[in-house]
């Protein structure tokens, strides 16, 4: 690990002044941060902590709901109104990760950490993801990686189970930088390999996530966030899925259906959604809608199986919902 | 030589056999003996010391003055080196000594391999100057995927000599030379009876192909020592399996007496085969610290651990099996391949030939060799590899015949002792209903069951010596150089001593782990109680009789009439003459007693046997995804006469864990196209965890063989053999489809789905 110079932030503004700086990392939790500087994909000079800034850990429930970034998975898997409210929200923060590292890990650092593909976590791969020129998975180990968008640059999955959970409930992100302050949907939140390998979000140098917004949701709605991994024990998802419905006598009047780990971002189905909104609640409406779901799919040499695992994901993440 | 008649037997069932005793070892005990502790479940000596951090394991020493080394490895799977500067490394802040293992024009085989190393005062700098070290490499072409490698024209691992090393882990039919062409390497020849004949005889014919992957060691302590040099002698604390073999391989290797260097492993962090010798971590250590003058520490990462260390070989194993219509076996064929990357020993055949009866056998083994990290000695090597897929081939068969698998092989199996294992185990597990019970609450969750042998080998060997002393105020002393992997060697020794010398295990203090004590075993082989008990045991006599000899010129009767019981000694015949242990000890001299004591050969005579065991898996799958849980194992395992239960149920669960974690989730991964490993690490090289582990549930049986003074064998091998072919034919239960290789991830079952769909619609896919 290269030497760095650690920074404790004293307040919001002077971290992201701090962090405007060349070559300096945000921590907040530090425990995807730990991992690159120890396999020497980040070297930063400086890393600015903002762990113990004060207030940035609440969750204010109401009209809209506000989650600071600092608050922990724990927090957000145990909180009893965010359980009832947002399901499947408290259930994505439940379900990451391990107990130690849930007490550690962030909202705010689950949305902005780096893809876990070994590749990209590997310093012996000079990926495009590092800057490099080739995607080593795209044509190699590819068991895990993208069925979605995965013929693009890089065809990493993405790693966040609060953001499959936050787009499903239409969310906003509030950020700081030295500009300002903005606002910013979670459905432009997440970028694109074909816009930029390298990055994974929007967020410019210096920007910082303070909160994430989530409107109320309306009468009758329903969500459900599922996951699929080999190990109960600490290991990442194969695929996710998330959907929320708002139903009303017997019809689905909207419907949001979002995708975890099969793709670069987390992946919204329109497809999916087009199937069920405004759909009457029958019986094979879940797998309609699941087969919509992965329609497009485009999968590597080695992961075809991940495409009907994403089916059988959505399938039943519906009619859990619909139940 | 004395002749003793003997009862042997198990389960109650004794016979009578007349035994050959060497002199001065003591006769072995009688299943009638009433044991005071031996065979009960007794905690660690060291549970409390590791629970609380006190304990110090090798990778916690830190000594005055240590400095810190660091190995750079190859970035290519297979080059030349041109050069190797050492000048920028040297003269950057804090280092104190580096060194060039490999010289211009040897060549690099596997990406990870040792190039050069330094030693600075921080670990951190020892790393700054490993990126100042400038080696010209020469890359050449490489092949790290088994198949490819087979191929003519394939780039040859080596080109001349194969240059791989054993280790004293491996079976000695690793060692043999063998004929190579290409990457190549074999067959590693068994014929028995008459193969053609054998299936011109069966009335039914099965055969297929079953992989696995590599598995990787994961100790939880890496590989490393300190080493400290006082003039010319050389002191290491070692994470090792075999403090002598480090001692004696420093000793070789560096040109000076074995006298000279001294090992120590108080305490250690695991090994399961690939922690022999010094190494050329030890080596290397050794080397700076001679360099620098200073005391060297030398760990490695979980990467380099990953890389360079060892690991289980992979296996393609082609098996064709005949039996008579009333199931019995025939014939078997293996032809199996094998990568162990730069090493061969990738050989799965020992549970075939040695499970069930059959009089027409053949195996042919090859290795193949890659551009991959070198296997090593793996618990149980090959074992668990090859009773995958004989044990596969079994519920072929059974399913071909129409007949119960637990049927078919208690027809096939000659052991008695593991025919009764089965019957346990089967009872345990619930078989007779298992068809009943494949449906769940969940229409997509079926429930399979399914089971596996184990095999292994008798056991243990001269070598281990020991001494006891008796001190005048009762308590006792065991010095007894055996290292403790974790597998609870100390607590083993201590309650021998304790039960011969009739004392409480507390009155005994064990000191064990250095090699200025008397010759320990290297733990391998599952050889390390039956190897080190009786040499304890023989100590204890032996200082009893010292004692004896004592108190009776006290009491003026010849030493025969002394008599031990626990916590007395008197005069037989003579109430009057009657001491507590106490009073006894306090009659002895200043210095107290000692007896040293010796492992005896093992008796040819008595009731030779293998070591067996029958495991049993119940899983539940989901259809859909193809995830596996493993909801319990039950196991069944005999190993002699047991000293510890609680240790020895301990092992066990250790052997299934990890053999639940090869069955579904470890896997080294190489990408084909860099010849590098994409997952050296533990976060995707995936190891079951705390929540992946099932229900287990252990019964041991007792088994009264002879082989040596305390009827003692291991169970560290035997304990991971048939997990993983147990919960791969239960998963095949549970899915009405055949799995054929490992690990057994959501994919490969709906792999297996598919296929079995295929074939049933009439095609293959």
């Amino acid at each position: 690990m290269k030497t760095f110079v650690l920074l404790p932030a004293r307040s919001l503004s002077e971290a992201v002044q701090e962090a405007a700086k060349p070559n300096t990392l945000v921590k907040a939790g530090g425990v995807d941060v730990l991992d690159r500087l120890k396999e020497g994909i980040d070297t930063p000079d400086r890393v600015v902590s903002i762990a113990h800034l004060p207030g940035l850990d609440q969750i204010a429930m109401g009209s809209p709901t506000r989650i600071g970034a600092l608050a922990t998975l724990a927090r957000m898997a145990s909180h009893p109104e965010l359980q009832k409210t947002y399901p499947a929200l408290a259930r994505a923060a439940a379900e990451a990760a391990t107990p130690q590292i849930r007490n550690m890990a962030t909202l705010g650092g689950n949305l902005c950490q780096r893809p876990r593909c070994w590749y990209y976590r590997n310093a012996d791969f000079d990926c495009r993801k590092k800057g490099g020129a080739t995607c080593f998975a795209q044509d190699g180990e590819n068991r895990f990686h993208a069925i979605f968008d995965s013929d693009l640059s890089c065809c990493c999955i993405h790693p966040s189970a609060t953001g499959v959970a936050l787009l499903a409930y239409g969310a906003k992100l509030q950020t700081v930088s030295p500009r300002g302050k903005r606002t910013i949907a979670m459905d432009d939140f997440f970028v694109r390999p074909s816009a930029d390998a390298q990055r994974e979000n929007v967020l410019e140098s210096g920007e910082i996530v303070e909160a994430a917004v989530l409107p109320a949701p309306p009468e009758g709605t329903r969500s459900v966030y599922k996951k699929l991994k080999e190990k109960e024990s600490f290991d990442w998802p194969l695929v996710e899925a998330c959907v929320n419905l708002s139903v009303s006598g017997g019809q689905i009047r909207q419907a949001r259906v979002v995708l975890g780990s099969v793709a670069p971002t987390p992946w919204r189905s329109k497809a999916a959604e087009a199937v069920l909104s405004g759909a009457k609640a029958g019986p094979d409406i879940a797998r309609r809608a699941a087969e919509a779901a992965v329609a497009g799919a485009k999968p590597l040499a080695q992961n075809a199986y991940k495409v009907r695992l994403a089916r059988v994901m959505v399938e039943r993440a519906v009619r859990e919902a619909l139940a | 030589m004395t002749r003793e008649k003997l009862r042997l037997g198990f389960n109650g069932k004794f016979e009578e056999k007349e035994v050959e005793i060497a002199p001065d070892d003591p006769v072995p005990w009688d299943p009638s003996h009433k044991f005071q502790i031996l065979g009960t479940r007794v905690p660690r000596l060291d549970g409390p010391a590791k629970v609380t951090g006190e304990a110090r394991y090798a990778i916690d020493q830190r000594l005055p003055g240590m400095l810190y080394a660091k190995i750079l490895r190859s970035p290519y799977p297979a080059a030349t080196v041109k050069a190797v500067d050492l000048t920028a490394a040297k003269k950057m802040s804090g280092v104190r000594a580096t060194l060039a293992i490999l010289k211009p024009g040897e060549k690099v085989r596997f990406a990870g391999q040792e190039v050069a190393a330094v030693a600075a005062d921080t670990p951190e700098r020892a790393l700054d100057a490993l990126a100042a070290i400038r080696v010209e490499y020469q890359p050449g072409p490489f092949v790290v995927d088994l198949e490819a490698a087979k191929k003519d024209g394939a780039p040859a691992v080596f080109e001349g000599q194969v240059q791989s090393k054993t280790s004293a882990g491996d079976l000695p039919s690793a060692r043999k030379a063998l004929p190579r062409k290409g990457n190549v390497q074999g067959p590693r020849l068994f014929e028995k009876g008459n193969m053609e004949e054998g299936f011109r005889r069966a009335d039914v014919v099965v055969e297929g192909t079953y992989s696995t992957q590599v598995q990787t060691h994961t100790a939880l302590e890496t590989h490393g020592l300190v080493a400290r040099w006082e003039g010319d002698e050389l002191t290491v604390w070692a994470s090792t399996q075999g403090i002598f073999s480090v001692r004696d391989e420093l000793a070789e290797v560096l040109g000076i007496p074995a006298s000279k260097v001294h090992v120590i492993t108080e305490y250690m962090g695991g090994g399961f085969g690939a922690k022999f010798g010094a190494r050329i971590e030890g080596v290397t250590a050794a080397r700076l610290a001679k360099e620098a003058g200073a005391p060297v520490k030398l760990f490695l990462d979980r990467k380099e651990e990953q890389l360079a260390t060892g690991n289980r070989p992979s296996s393609v194993q082609w098996i064709k099996a005949g039996a008579t219509r009333d199931g019995k076996l025939t014939a078997l064929h293996l032809v199996v391949h094998g990568t162990g990357g730069t090493n061969g020993g990738t050989g799965t055949s020992g549970p075939l030939k040695n499970i069930y009866a059959c009089d027409n056998v053949k195996t042919e083994e090859f290795d193949v060799f890659t551009n991959a990290g070198p296997s090593a000695a793996m618990r149980a090597p090959g074992h668990p590899q090859g009773v995958f897929a004989l044990e596969a081939t079994m519920d072929e068969l059974a399913a071909r015949l129409g007949m119960d698998p637990l049927e078919l092989r208690m027809k096939n199996d000659p052991s008695e002792i593991r025919r009764e294992e089965f019957r346990i185990g089967a009872e345990r597990i619930g078989w007779a209903s298992r068809n009943a019970r494949r449906q769940t609450s969940d229409p997509a969750v079926r429930r399979g069951f399914g089971m596996g042998a184990a095999l292994w080998y008798n056991t243990g060997g001269t070598g281990p010596k020991a001494t006891v002393i008796i001190q005048r105020d009762g308590s006792a002393e065991v010095v007894h150089g055996v290292q403790d992997l974790g597998t609870g060697a100390r607590t083993m020794v201590g309650v021998v001593a304790a039960e011969e010398l009739g004392l409480p295990l507390e009155r005994v203090s064990v000191r064990i782990g250095d090699t200025g004590m008397p010759y320990g075993p290297g733990s391998g082989g599952s050889t390390t109680t039956p190897s080190s008990a009786p040499a304890v045991r023989a100590a204890a006599v032996h200082a009893k009789q010292k004692m004896a000899e004592r108190l009776a010129a006290d009491w003026k009767v010849p030493a025969s009439q002394i008599e031990f019981a626990p916590g007395t000694v008197s005069v037989h015949g003579d109430a009057a003459r009657k001491l507590s242990w106490k009073e006894a000890c306090a009659k002895l001299p200043e210095e107290g007693v000692s007896g040293s004591g010796e492992r005896a050969e093992n008796h040819s005579d008595a009731w030779k046997r293998f070591t067996s065991g029958a495991q049993f898996a119940e899983v539940e799958v989901d259809t859909e995804t193809g995830l596996v849980r493993v909801k319990k194992i039950v196991a069944v395992h005999d190993c002699g006469v047991v000293v510890n239960a609680l240790t020895t149920e301990s092992q066990i669960q250790g052997g299934i864990i990890q053999g639940v974690s090869y069955a579904l989730y470890e896997n080294r991964v190489l990408d084909r196209d860099r010849g590098l490993m994409v997952n050296p690490n533990v976060e995707q090289y995936k190891i079951a965890g705390a929540r992946d582990v099932p229900e287990i549930e252990v019964h041991l049986v007792e088994v009264w063989d002879g082989v040596n003074n305390t009827h003692s064998v291991g169970i560290g091998e035997p304990a991971t053999v048939p997990t993983s072919g147990a919960i791969a034919n239960a998963v095949s239960h549970a899915v009405g489809a055949r799995i054929r290789r490992l690990p057994i991830t959501p994919e490969s079952v709906l792999a297996a789905l598919e296929e079995a769909a295929g074939q049933s619609k009439g095609g293959r896919a």
